[in-house]
């Protein structure tokens, strides 16, 4: 019969739409300001009894909060305003030290029912509510003291090359190098080399008692340039991290001269993020000295789980940044692993040290740069200040089976969820120069509050003006369009929460388009409907032939605007993405709202009824 | 009731193609000459942080602002309520935080006090700009293939004219006027492509349908009755999403209103372009019956009915 879906079809759609009100529904409830507790490495984990002491502290020092709770490896504690939480984050950090991370998040109150079926609420994004901001300082002195070093092997090489005997080279205090000979005429030859070679070094020449020195400083234009390049190359490490982590929205911007900005939206988990954008770990590959190796070309470590120490030649084989993939794996034990490969110049690098070096034994180094605050007391003002210092752990020693090339793998590792952050780390790139955390904050959202209503308030004005014009125009089909538009958002919002997108300014503008793509779908159907009646068809036929019809074109249409918003998706960063999602979620859900939800509401409106006029 | 009007649109198809053409000219020439006024986002500028006292009314801080001559200044709390950080279009200057501070202090009683003065660089880097136009690019290019394999070359052709026509214009206008180009104007131009991509296709899909049933009729003719066909429906869509955006535009506040502007613009131009541009084209390249004949599996579209 004509206009009747089966039984089926319709429970189906009763089905889907009850499942999209389902996950629409944490959008209902508000956020909790809360402070998140996590250990710094994966063999730290939070408990239950640990959180109770916490919250009993805080509210020791006056700090309520509403509740503590624990989920999995870290711990969450919801206070009712920003003050306290921001007060609660210090003293807790207080409390607790070092091994913890503590971080200010944003966290949902969806009831348990809805918790335990998946559903959470869509997250917001930094222009409508602002986030979690980090202030990150490169270490610039690091990393202008990374680039001399390797100036101390390239200017060995060419001394020796040139046959040019030198006693040392050495990086000084202040930042310049020091080159030693013992012959004047020596000297000069190479300093007359070195100014050839390198229009960046500003040279001079002293003489001592017993040797001739020549000091070679880095022009001020360099040094820029070298603290420009590890800013931009932090950027990108940092972008990929955050990648990494799938925190959506992000901002990472340079600010002033050497600090950079990481914003991450609402509610991630943003002691995980501190935790990944803070790590400065990178790996070395040091071969084991020999038995009879002279002190000065040794340098001896502890392992990182015991206090077993190895002494290891200072050269270092490979560093991290040679590292061009890295998978967590289980080797034939289960014991967890890090499966790495090289690129081409590591690879190289690795050959040909271990060509020399079987039976000996390789360490892989932890390097990881830290950071305490110390208070002092000047001038009667308290001040913090930051020392930074570096620490550096062995976590594998092991025997050189045969030659290594380009991939190999480490084992040694604390647990799986170490190796998965080494590998993610290594992945991610290595930083330029070390960072540090400045400063940890909630930013306000940058549109402001007051624009956010305008901007809400006029698009439900919008909305509400659309479907009374459909009403007045189309009458009972446009009522039961509106019904449609209407489910029509419900779905979006489920879908969008679902995937866990962020919506913002954009992504509105997608919705904005979206509801006037589903108008179009509906109003694509009824124009021919109205068509068909004209030509005259009976009412229930040309209801059929009109949904019919307007299928091809509606598919067409919304197919094609899809396939543009896949892409951009695929291609596009940020606010191009955020745009991309609602417009790809809005196009296929009110593609099933504006056929399958119309056509059931008008087949049980109309269906199988002898009609003489259609209100349309 | 509209469909029963008899309009000969393709009568003006000469005159539209030359206004399109003075028009697309003025928007490449004022691109060229003019470029776009890039905001915050794109360029970076200035951030200053302002401690104050007792928590203060954002919105009169960017009155004050404003009304200072710093147009484009982002205001938002920073970690308290009394620490605001703002963010201005001006390059880095070390006087810029004293100036910013005096401005705010006016009609103030409470102390306020300069934290910080610094560079902020672009929001959207290098990165989006070239991601961006590759995507956008490959993105023109998908659609291409799609409309040339469900249709045929000619209508993909006349597609893409279309939206390039629209994007070009809606540029135009933000260059000629000097609007500030923004992320939300960014997100507005995409939404624009949406519209006339959409408003395209569907005009096309009943080009190609009449080309098929219509007997004996020129293409003039066939576009006229395809374009009378679908006016009801372009007008009555039109208006609905103007209806939107004119709401979003009078009652958005400032913030949305380029965004507004935008979409307002290119929704006109794409309903305009829908019918003057891509058929305009396609008569241009002399579509005609047998480009469309003989049709595609019918029964394959069955399947896809609901």
């Amino acid at each position: 019969m004509l206009n009747k879906y089966p039984l089926w079809k319709n429970a189906l759609i009763v089905l889907i739409l009850l499942i999209g009100g389902l996950y629409a529904a944490p959008n209902l409830y508000p956020d909790d300001y809360a402070v998140q507790i996590s250990g710094s490495r994966a063999a730290y984990t939070v408990d239950q009894q640990m959180l109770n002491r916490v919250t009993k502290q805080l509210q020791a020092e006056g700090l309520v909060s509403k509740e503590s709770e624990l989920n999995g490896t870290s711990g969450l504690i919801r206070f009712s305003d920003s003050t306290t939480q921001l007060e609660a984050k210090e003293t807790v950090s207080r409390i607790l030290g070092d091994n913890y991370v503590v971080a200010l998040n944003l966290a949902p109150t969806t009831p348990e029912w809805l918790t335990s079926v998946g559903a959470g609420p869509m997250k917001l994004g930094l222009d409508l509510r602002g986030g979690v901001h980090f202030l990150l300082e490169v270490d610039m002195a690091q990393a202008v003291a990374q680039r001399l070093d390797v100036y101390v092997g390239e200017i060995k090489a060419k001394l020796r090359a040139e046959k040019l005997r030198y006693r040392s080279v050495v990086h000084r205090e202040d930042g310049s190098l020091e080159l030693k000979f013992s012959k004047a005429d020596v000297r000069d030859e190479a300093s007359q080399l070195l100014k050839q070679d390198y229009t960046e070094f500003l040279l001079t020449d002293e003489d001592a008692d017993d040797a001739y020195y020549v000091v070679v400083s880095l022009l001020e234009s360099k040094v820029r340039e070298i603290e420009d390049y590890a800013i931009k190359q932090n950027l990108t490490t940092l972008r990929n991290r955050v990648n990494e982590l799938g925190v959506a929205e992000p901002l990472v911007q340079r600010q002033g001269r050497n600090r950079i900005v990481v914003q991450l939206p609402g509610i991630q988990d943003a002691a995980a993020a501190k935790r990944i954008i803070g790590k400065t770990a990178n790996l070395e590959f040091r071969l084991e000295a020999k038995t009879d190796a002279s002190s000065a070309s040794t340098e001896t470590y502890t392992f990182r789980d015991s206090s077993r120490r190895a002494t290891l030649e200072k050269d270092i084989i490979i560093t991290g940044s040679s590292v061009s993939n890295a998978q967590s794996t289980f080797d034939e034990n289960g014991q967890p692993q890090v499966s790495i490969t090289l690129d081409s110049k590591g690879g190289e690098l690795m050959n040909r040290t271990t060509r020399n070096a079987v039976k000996r034994r390789m360490a892989v180094l932890f390097v990881e740069h830290k950071s305490r605050n110390l208070v002092k007391t000047v001038d009667g003002e308290q001040v913090t200040e930051r020392v930074p210092y570096v620490e550096k752990h062995i976590i594998s020693l092991a025997t050189i089976q045969s030659i290594l090339g380009s991939s190999f793998r480490i084992t040694g590792l604390d647990g799986a969820g170490e190796a998965s952050e080494l590998a993610l780390l290594l992945r991610a790139g290595a930083l330029a120069a070390p960072i540090y955390f400045v400063e940890e904050r909630t930013v306000g959202p940058s549109l402001g509050e007051q624009n956010i209503e305008l901007g809400i308030t006029s698009v439900q004005i919008g909305f509400a003006l659309v479907l009374l014009f459909m009403l007045v125009y189309y009458r009972v089909f446009g009522l039961l369009a509106n019904v449609a538009l209407t489910l029509n958002l419900v779905l979006l919002l489920a879908v969008m929460s679902i995937m866990s997108a962020t919506l913002t300014l954009p992504g509105i503008a997608g919705i904005v388009l979206t509801v006037g793509m589903a108008v179009d779908a509906n109003v694509l159907i009824f124009s021919r409907i109205k068509e068909e009646l004209a030509n005259g068809l009976p009412p229930q036929s040309a209801i059929n032939a009109g949904f019919e019809r307007a299928f091809t074109t509606i598919f067409d249409a919304n197919i094609t605007t899809l396939l543009a918003a896949v892409i951009l998706f695929a291609m596009g960063t940020g606010p191009v993405k955020g745009f991309a999602i609602t417009l790809s979620v809005g196009i296929v859900t009110s593609m099933f709202t504006a056929i399958m939800v119309t056509r059931a509401l008008v087949n049980l409106t109309y269906g199988g009824r002898t009609l003489n006029k259609l209100s349309i | 009731m509209a469909s029963e009007k008899n309009f000969n649109f393709m009568g003006l198809r000469k005159i539209a193609a030359g206004l399109s053409i003075v028009v697309l000219l003025i928007s490449v020439a004022s691109l060229a000459m003019n470029g776009l006024k890039f905001g915050l986002d794109f360029t970076g500028g200035s951030l200053v942080e302002v401690g104050y006292e007792q928590s203060p009314d954002l919105n009169e801080i960017r009155g004050k602002l404003q009304s200072a001559g710093y147009e484009d200044a982002v205001v938002q709390t920073f970690g308290s309520p009394v620490d605001i950080l703002i963010r201005l279009g001006q390059s880095h200057d070390p006087k810029l935080g004293d100036q910013v501070l005096s401005v705010l202090e006016t009609g103030e009683d409470q102390e306020l006090t300069l934290r910080r003065n610094e560079y902020v660089g672009a929001q959207v880097g290098e990165e989006l700009r070239e991601q961006g136009g590759l995507g956008l690019l490959l993105a023109l290019f998908m659609v291409m293939v799609y409309v040339a394999f469900r249709f045929q070359l000619k209508f993909s052709v006349g597609a893409v004219a279309a939206l390039a026509h629209d994007v070009l214009i809606v540029l135009g206008v933000f260059s000629l006027f000097k609007l500030d180009f923004d992320l939300t104007v960014l997100a507005a131009l995409l939404a624009v492509i949406g519209y006339s991509l959409n408003d395209t296709i569907v005009v096309s899909d009943r080009i190609r349908e009449n080309f098929r049933m219509v007997r004996k009729a020129t293409p003039v003719e066939i576009m006229n009755i395809s374009l009378n066909q679908t006016l009801g429906r372009t007008i009555v869509t039109s208006l609905t999403t103007l209806l939107v955006l004119t709401a979003l535009a009078v009652f958005g506040g400032e913030l949305i209103h380029g965004f507004a502007i935008a979409l307002l613009i290119g929704v006109l131009v794409g309903t305009y372009s829908s019918i003057y541009v891509a058929a305009n084209v396609l008569l241009a390249m002399g579509v005609c019956k047998e480009d469309l004949m003989p049709p595609e599996k019918e029964d394959e579209e069955v399947d896809e009915r609901p």
